[in-house]
């Protein structure tokens, strides 16, 4: 009876190490593991950075930076670098979460425009944990013949019930709020309940309008036009008003949101110098150019930017112009409690009939 | 020795059990119980009874109690005929309701979503005929006719199981004995056929009661599920306390469900498949 319970021990032991040591094993090697957006970096631009360094890349890939924050802290998988936007990143380094980059080994980093590290400033306040890779802002795009023009420079015409079936809204706590606190004339970033609230209602009271709350799948559904509207991010716009011309994309005038993605080393990584090596990769001119094809978002590269055609480089949906920057906000990390209460809001919202 | 041997053989599925249901279930059972900073509570388990919470759960037993109804509706009287056909051709169409269950369902979620979005496929042919136009998606009842699509052969084939199992002569013994087509089928087809009836209930309600995936696709984030409410928990909000501590309350729901069934069956429904 003891021997067997001791063979069964060892049987365990030995396929529960084997399970562990396959889980582990990838640190050793000549790797780097690499959490990003879906569909945020050109697959072949991997596959040349692998056959240039010999160093094999794993791409994991989230949906919003909430996912993101999920698959990093439940901590099955060390990351070797990571790429998010501004407020996910500010809550990171605030966690001390993320380590300071080294430039030297970074050298093509000065391929990028300054404007962008002085606007990642506000994040990452000395520029020391992050590198920008793509911007834009949030805005809405629409169908020509299904809408009037005249209204879509205000957020307003979101809750127009004319358009009642046929808006798409942003399915994402953080955007979504934004359209409402932006027409209430709010901060984004505010955590004042009564605002909160507010903000809330209107939210409510356009749920029945509202086709579907959708985040990635919005620009497909806009493609093949199966609303009138979309809140989207610039970027999205852009890809697709190259596959349906009739497609338009307004930031309205009460403002908006302007986000930055910026890659950082995370605390958890295993293979700092390939993590670096991969991004001087990035800012190189063929590679960033490759990435900005595939994305098709602003990039802050600018020997990219200049070699552009004059029209893409002047194509404002892709690259906002100054001004409507400076009338959007970048968003800030909220506190445990205002993340709660935001989160609360959000779900009596998608519960609501 | 021999002995020995042959329950090692056993030995990968208790690793199984102990690595991907013991363990998660005791993970869940710890989660549930704490708070993000470890001390007990019972607030998670609580919670359910937030308003937003219960309106999702009855939301969710609606919805399941309903994907269930239409199923067997459709499934008794399909096995039904599918029994009285010949021998040959009934092979032929159960393996023609299994074939769709040779693709992902994720995929066959998705191929629905363009099927029946406003410019899809459906309402194009809809508008070519002059007929009105649907408007199901991203409402509930896209979500109860993707399940009922997604479900439907798990309560065809345990009904069709049992039914097959009937021996003609029972019946043809009844019918000498007087009894009509109406009293058949009342004392002897559906009787015999219970167990088979409660696995495909359990088979379809448990998945449909749980499911958030078809309700995320198909409901376009209007439709909230408890299930897309656990999921939320722990994928957007990181609040795993609160998550763990719903999938217990619906852990025991799916239990309640379960036992009341297999109470029904005689021989439980598990017997059968």
């Amino acid at each position: 009876m003891k021997r067997k319970k001791a063979i069964c021990c060892l049987f365990a032991g030995l396929v529960f190490s084997g399970l562990l040591a396959g889980c582990g094993s990838k640190n050793s090697e000549n790797t780097l593991t690499v959490l990003n957006y879906g569909k945020y970096l050109d697959p072949d631009a991997i596959e040349m950075f692998e056959e240039e360094t010999g160093i094999t890349v794993e791409l994991e890939e989230y949906i919003t930076p909430e996912n993101m924050y999920t698959k990093y802290r439940a901590g099955a998988i060390d990351y070797d670098l990571i790429c998010t936007s501004d407020y996910m990143i500010e809550k990171l380094i605030q966690e001390g979460e993320v380590l300071e980059l080294d430039y030297s080994n970074i050298p093509l980093s000065e391929n990028l425009d300054s404007t962008y590290f002085d606007f990642s400033k506000s994040f990452d306040p000395e520029n020391k944990y992050s590198i920008p890779y793509f911007f834009g802002t949030v805005g809405i795009l629409y169908h020509k013949d299904m809408v009037d023009e005249s209204k879509v420079n205000s957020w307003k015409i979101l809750w127009d019930k004319e358009y009642s079936g046929q808006i798409i809204m942003a399915d994402s706590v953080r955007d979504s709020f934004m359209v409402a606190l932006k027409i209430l004339g709010y901060s984004l970033n505010t955590t004042d309940d009564e605002q909160l609230k507010e903000a809330q209602d209107l939210l409510l009271e356009q749920k029945p309008l509202v086709y579907s709350y959708l985040v990635d799948e919005a620009q497909d559904e806009m493609i093949s036009e199966n609303a009138a509207m979309a809140v989207v991010y610039s970027g999205e716009a852009g890809y697709a008003l190259e596959f349906n011309d009739k497609l338009a994309f307004s930031v309205p005038e009460e403002g908006s949101n302007m986000w930055i993605d910026s890659w950082f080393i995370p605390k958890s990584a295993k293979q700092k110098e390939n993590a670096e090596k991969f991004l001087n990769f990035l800012c190189r001119e063929d590679v960033s150019m490759m990435n900005f094809d595939y994305v098709y978002y602003a990039t802050p590269n600018q020997k990219t930017k200049n070699s552009l055609d004059a029209d893409l480089q002047e194509n404002t949906t892709i690259f906002p112009p100054t001004e409507t920057l400076n009338n959007c906000e970048v968003l800030k990390p909220l506190d445990d409690k205002a993340t709660m209460k935001l989160n609360l809001l959000w779900k009596e919202i998608k519960a609501a009939d | 020795m021999r002995n020995v041997k042959r329950q090692l053989l056993a030995g990968p599925y208790l690793l199984w059990m102990a690595g991907f249901i013991l363990l998660p279930v005791v993970m869940i059972l710890y989660y549930a119980f704490t708070t993000t900073s470890g001390h007990f509570t019972l607030l998670n388990i609580s919670s359910i009874f937030a308003s937003i919470h219960l309106k999702s759960l009855f939301l969710s037993l609606k919805l399941a109690v309903i994907c269930t109804g239409v199923c067997l509706a459709l499934s008794y009287p399909l096995a039904m005929i599918l029994n009285n056909m010949k021998e040959k051709s009934q092979g032929f169409i159960v393996f023609i309701f299994i074939l769709p269950m040779w693709m992902n369902f994720m995929l066959r979620i998705l191929a629905w979503k363009l099927l029946l979005s406003n410019n899809g496929v459906i309402n194009t042919i809809l508008e070519g005929l002059g007929l009105p136009v649907l408007d199901v998606l991203n409402t509930p009842a896209a979500v109860v006719f993707c399940m009922v699509y997604d479900f439907l052969p798990f309560m065809i084939l345990p009904i069709y199981n049992a039914m097959s199992r009937i021996q003609q002569d029972i019946i043809e013994a009844a019918g000498d004995l007087g009894a009509g087509s109406v009293t058949i089928f009342f004392k002897i087809i559906v009787p015999l056929t219970m167990p088979g009836v409660v696995s495909g209930i359990i088979m379809v309600f448990v998945p449909a009661l749980t499911s958030f995936a078809i309700s995320d696709l198909l409901g376009g984030g209007k439709v909230l599920l408890i299930g897309n409410v656990i999921e939320q928990a722990f994928m957007q909000e990181y609040n795993w306390n609160l998550g763990s501590g719903l999938s217990l309350v619906l852990m025991i729901f799916v239990i309640a469900s379960m036992a009341l069934m297999s109470s029904k069956g005689e021989e439980g429904g598990a017997g059968v498949w």
